[in-house]
């Protein structure tokens, strides 16, 4: 069965949001659209995102680490948010395993967001339903689009390429070989929800010098290996 | 909810996609724009396009909310009888009288004193029109914002190696196995250098950030090296130090192609010490360095450069047959760099000499171990036939956090020795050149000389910015003082290559050299995040003389929002967004070149202008036509150019020069590229191709471009560079040297006046140094004992976007960020109101703790803090009321010194604005102050064809969103 989701690569994403809003471009005047935004000129400006980058700081001065932490949907194999829906509003597809939400069903009574261990969904107060990823449905089955094309909008977008798209169910795809091959994992597992979207860890790459190597036979120093003299008295025309 | 999978998101509205280029903001990615019944639906990266490859930054798919901001400026305006500056009291004035109104002033002006027109742009991409129409109209008042951007990157660089970082430039990424990032403040440029840096990482290359705070790219190195603000150049040095020490150097790279072997006269009692040695050769004149110089080879003794078969000496010290005492250019570079020991540069930069040390050595032996070869055969500019491309894949990338400093210049020189000794220049896996660049060390442009060079009613002799390569290259008058407003290219900033925005508005007020009539500002928020001291320059733009005119008498502004600015010109032009115009970037300017060659592209309209706006191109055909500037009218005076796009296709350098503003599809039926007729049908060749033009070098062109003979010649050939001589890098610079033999009274020609000897005879090093930044000097370092600096944030860089309803939802206030042990010392905490204040000003924010930044430092994003009212925001805004601008706390002078009274604060070798040098003090605000940013300013109205303020909430469905 396919299970199509995200693989976020860490090690490259910085933080940039161009994953923030080219979803929210796709998405605000797509199929699950609109996203709303309250206050857009005024205090306060917030709004409906499906898709947000969180950054994070872990150690302490000097050895900090800066993470940049994009975070949608998860899409679960156990989804949390489907079964405690009342009318049937969030469901999860059987065929590629995307969670979506039925506007037309949808109440906004929020107990999906409760049930949710991410906070992934948000309500859009104007609509009053829930809204969320839907790894940008109506462009992976737009079969009118160009293969190229048929990704949700923000692995396009991302110009690092920190974002793979395929299916986590399949071993040979590229989103399986990079969890298997870079230890990719899942957010919270031990809540049971299976989550489809993956991270792939920070990798530190390091140089090691062997003290040896630092200086080589062929020094350009040795060159320029003259002393200067400059005509004073030696030893030759003192001692016997 | 129908089923998302059964119909096509092309069957909701009629679809249109148009290619064209971005300009959310300056690197100019290609994008495909999707319309759904005339209103953007999607703003995609275009695949096909070399620079972006496909990708789109946060801004870039934030265009929809530019595009329809509620900001927009729609009708040109003036300011109403009885009104004051400031007051953003507007009334909507028709085009023609724009026209009539401003062809009456600057008529006037031409016909008098044409310098009484400033003419200064916040962008400079379209520096080939702006600049040809300062130079028609004959006023040297001219420049774009590299003054206060990074000028001592360009200069530095470009002084050392021919060329420099981002559009010139870079670090090839694709084959360095070491990358160090050095002073980048998340900026220059922007998705490219995102991709490239994944790549790497990709790759398993190995990604070093130096840097007082971690961020962005700096998050996802692999070794973040925190430095002290200023800094840098004795990090450089120290690395150098220990690069010779170990001979970890490319030797065969520095005596081939740099002057390091060369024989400089070291006789402090001539007149020509510290000059190269030359010989006495035909030499035909020109902007480049003959080969009348020497070297000294052990077997032989002196011998011209390049001699077949000579070994020359890097080391000693010789006495040539007529008795001078020369040493090699390399020899004085040791002699400078034996003090600077990495356990010296410890103490000044905060790293640990152990990490200086390791750093040069793995910058060192990657380089010389790790060596790529390529085999591409090419020619050296001496006919050495080479039958690989070599290269040493360490790769550096700088930016503001080395420029914006008074001591930066010389810190990127060093760098740029730096990236020479490793032997990385134009070599895979090193730096690469983009084109036009390489190109002669200085380039050829210069300034006019003299105040002779403006005349009424005449263009201006000479280019208004260039590049000196000695003093007689200065613009100053017979007394050695400036003649621009903004004093670039006089003895205070002499290499001044961008001039210095920063001071022209503080020059004006003062009436220091003169007073001026008509400031035009285009894109240049100079009434807030572009000025230094902001307050005081607000309070200039609306201060009165005696008899009560406005001190500076007359200000125009052009700008598609309404900015802080805005309130207070006299005349506001609406100009377009970047989806309603047409646009080139082209070769004469600052194009979009890649690697292997070069590349300039265009927007074309998507959109039509919204209300009345009308590009500010075309505005300045207009005006170019009806006051007959020469470029703009036939000998008979008539109208030559219909229009801006009229313009592109037909206008020639000089006529019949084949050299227009696009390079692609020239020649009667497009057949020809960089040299050709003008070519009718040139936009609809842009138009099929994406927009872009790219040329790719052969493979035997495309590396060692300074000394290849074979890219030299075609260079040349295709109007890219006057001269086909080899550019030898120089480690040590005679230029420099030229203006302090001046400063030290032994050269011949100009000197500088007495008060400004000192600083030029210290600055002009032939060799770079490291010393404490100017106003660090200056002020008490005790009571200030911070540094503070800014940075722009990933999704607002090199942006204007507080107006972006999406954008401003990811910042819509800053923070001061300050380590936790500054709280702790100071008595504040997280979150806390703060005041920071400098020895010129205080501003109150809020601070966030943060590991991420080296306690001697706080940093904040810069210009996400707004003046109330501006950018169509409510007064109540975040960016007014909890955001804030650092701006208010940095001078634009420097507090009275030997050199004057009233000094920049800036580079004392290239007037680049020290933004970064403000020292600062934190403490916690006192109980009872408002919860508010400070300082605050009275609102700015909306003004007339504004929008009315959107409702409470807005949601956006392209095809139906007008319609409401």
């Amino acid at each position: 069965m396919t299970q199509l989701a995200l693989v976020i690569d860490l090690n490259v994403c910085v933080g940039c949001h161009a994953c923030v809003t080219s979803c929210k471009q796709w998405n605000t005047s797509g199929w699950a659209g609109p996203m709303a935004d309250y206050n857009p000129y005024d205090a306060d400006p917030t709004g409906t995102f499906f898709n947000r980058v969180q950054t994070f700081e872990v150690g302490t001065f000097p050895t900090t680490e800066t993470v940049h932490f994009p975070k949608s949907c998860l899409h679960c194999e156990e989804p949390p948010c489907v079964p405690v829906c009342p009318t049937g509003a969030s469901y999860k597809r059987p065929q590629d395993g995307i969670v979506l939400v039925d506007y037309d069903k949808c109440i906004g009574c929020k107990y999906c967001s409760w049930a949710c261990p991410y906070g992934a969904r948000e309500l859009d107060d104007q609509q009053r339903v829930m809204k969320k990823c839907t790894l940008c449905i109506d462009r992976i089955t737009d079969l009118s689009l160009p293969e190229r094309e048929r990704k949700p909008a923000c692995v396009l977008a991302c110009p690092t390429s920190a974002r793979l798209f395929g299916d986590v169910h399949d071993p040979d795809s590229e989103v399986s070989v990079a969890i298997r091959e870079r230890g990719g994992y899942q957010l919270m597992p031990e809540w049971g929800t299976k989550p489809a979207n993956h991270y792939l860890p920070r990798q530190k790459t390091r140089i090691h010098i062997a003290p040896d190597e630092l200086v080589r036979a062929d020094n350009p120093l040795r060159r320029e290996d003259l002393t200067t003299y400059t005509g004073e008295e030696t030893i030759d025309d003192l001692a016997w | 909810m129908r089923d998302p999978t059964t119909c096509s998101d092309r069957d909701m509205g009629r679809v249109e996609v148009k290619e064209t280029t971005c300009y959310m903001c300056a690197c100019r990615c290609g994008i495909r724009v999707h319309l759904r019944d005339g209103e953007v639906r999607y703003i995609e990266g275009n695949p096909d396009h070399p620079l972006n490859q496909g990708v789109i930054c946060a801004k870039g798919s934030s265009g929809i909310m530019k595009q329809y901001s509620p900001a927009r400026l729609t009708q040109p305006l003036r300011r109403k009888a009885g009104a004051e500056r400031g007051e953003a009291q507007f009334e909507p004035i028709s085009w023609e009288q724009v026209f009539a109104l401003l062809e009456e002033r600057l008529g006037r002006i031409r016909s008098e004193d044409p310098k009484r027109l400033a003419l200064f742009t916040g962008r400079d991409q379209m520096q080939a029109l702006t600049g040809l129409f300062a130079k028609q109209f004959g006023t040297p008042n001219y420049a774009a914002h590299g003054g206060f951007c990074s000028v001592n990157m360009a200069a530095g660089l470009i002084y050392t190696i021919g060329g420099s970082f981002w559009e010139f430039g870079g670090p090839d990424l694709d084959r360095a196995k070491l990358f160090v990032m050095i002073g980048t403040a998340e900026d220059h440029h922007s998705n490219p250098l995102k991709i490239a840096i994944s790549k790497l990482k990709r790759r398993g290359g190995r990604f070093v950030s130096i840097n007082p705070i971690r961020t962005g790219y700096s998050a996802i190195a692999d070794e973040w090296v925190p430095i002290k603000p200023g800094t840098d150049g004795a990090l450089l040095l120290a690395v150098i130090h220990e690069i010779i020490k170990q001979g970890l150097y490319d030797r065969d790279f520095l005596v081939q192609y740099t002057n390091s072997a060369e024989l400089v006269v070291d006789d402090p009692a001539r007149d020509n010490h510290g000059l190269f040695y030359r010989f006495e050769m035909h030499v035909e004149e020109g902007c480049f360095d003959p080969e009348n110089k020497l070297w000294w080879d052990p077997e032989i003794g002196a011998v011209g450069t390049h001699t077949p078969g000579a070994d020359p000496r890097l080391l000693g010290s010789y006495t040539l047959d007529d008795g001078t005492p020369v040493k090699p250019a390399f020899q004085l570079l040791k002699d400078r760099v034996d003090a600077y020991t990495p356990e010296w540069a410890a103490g000044i930069t905060g790293i640990p000499a152990d990490t200086i040390r390791r750093l040069a050595h793995e910058m060192g032996v990657t380089a010389r171990d790790q060596r790529i070869e390529l085999p591409i055969q090419w020619t050296d500019c001496w006919d050495n036939e080479h039958a690989s491309v070599t290269g040493n894949p360490v790769a550096f990338h700088a930016m503001r956090g080395l420029a914006a400093h008074s001591n930066g210049f010389h810190s990127i020189r060093a760098l740029g020795i730096l990236m020479t000794l490793l032997g990385t220049i134009d070599r895979p896996g090193g730096f690469r050149h983009k084109a036009p660049f390489p190109r002669p060390i200085p380039p050829c442009t210069k300034p006019p000389s003299g105040p002779e060079a403006v005349r009424p009613n005449s263009p201006l002799d000479g280019m208004p910015l260039g590049w000196p390569a000695k003093p007689e290259d200065l613009f100053v008058d017979e007394a050695g003082e400036p003649v621009r407003i903004d004093k670039a290219f006089s003895w205070e900033y002499p290499l001044a290559a961008h001039g210095l925005m920063h001071n022209v508005i503080t020059n004006a007020w003062r009436g220091d050299p003169y007073p001026i009539d008509t400031l035009l500002l285009f894109m240049a928020n100079m009434a807030w995040n572009s000025s230094m001291n902001t307050s005081a320059v607000r309070a200039m733009l609306t201060d009165k003389d005696s008899e009560g005119e406005y001190k500076i008498p007359f200000l125009v502004v052009c700008d598609s929002f309404a900015s802080e600015t805005v309130a207070f010109a006299d005349l506001v032009l609406p100009d377009t967004s970047y989806l309603e115009r047409h646009d080139v970037l082209s070769m004469l300017d600052r194009p979009i070149s890649e690697f292997d060659g070069p590349v300039d592209s265009v927007r074309i309209p998507v959109l039509p202008p919204k209300g009345e706006c009308k590009p500010f191109q075309d505005v300045l055909i207009e005006l170019g036509s009806r006051l007959k500037l020469p470029a703009f009218v036939t000998e008979s005076g008539a109208r030559k150019y219909r229009d801006y796009p009229d313009f592109i296709v037909n206008f020639e350098t000089s006529p019949g020069s084949g050299i227009g503003f696009l390079s692609g599809w020239r020649g009667k039926g497009g057949e020809k590229f960089l040299k050709g007729e003008p070519n009718p049908r040139q936009w609809e060749m842009y138009a099929a191709n994406g927009c872009v033009f790219h040329y790719e070098l052969p493979r035997s062109y495309q590396y060692m471009r300074n000394w290849n003979k074979g890219y030299l010649h075609w260079a040349r050939a295709h109007g890219m560079t006057r001269y086909a001589e080899p550019i030898t890098l120089n480690v040590y610079s005679e230029v420099l040297q030229r203006f302090r033999l001046a400063a030290e009274g032994k050269w011949p020609g100009r000197q500088p006046p007495e008060r400004l000897r000192k600083r030029v005879a210290t600055y002009f090093d032939p060799l770079p140094f490291y010393y404490e930044p100017l106003e660090g000097r200056l002020v008490d370092t005790q009571r200030y004992p911070l540094n503070a600096l800014t940075q722009r944030p990933m999704a607002m860089y090199h942006s204007w976007d507080s107006q972006n309803a999406w954008l401003r939802q990811i910042h819509s206030h800053n923070y001061l960020f300050v380590n936790p042990r500054v709280g702790a010392a100071n008595g504040f905490d997280d979150g806390d109101w703060i005041w920071v204040e400098s020895p010129h000003g205080k501003v109150r924010c809020l601070c966030r703790f943060s590991e991420a930044v080296e306690p001697g430092t706080v940093w904040t994003w810069n210009a996400i803090g707004k003046a109330a009212g501006a950018w169509g925001l409510s007064p109540q805004a975040d960016e007014a009321r909890k955001g804030f601008l650092l701006n208010h706390l940095i001078s634009e002078e420097l507090p009275p010194c030997e050199a004057g009274t009233h000094i920049s604060n800036s580079d004392p070798v290239t007037g680049q604005a020290a933004w970064f040098d403000v020292r600062v003090r934190v403490y916690k605000a006192a109980p009872g102050e408002p919860e508010i940013s400070s300082p605050q300013f009275p609102p700015m109205p909306r003004v007339p064809g504004q929008e009315r303020r959107r409702g409470r909430w807005q949601a956006y469905f392209a095809g139906r969103f007008r319609r409401k």
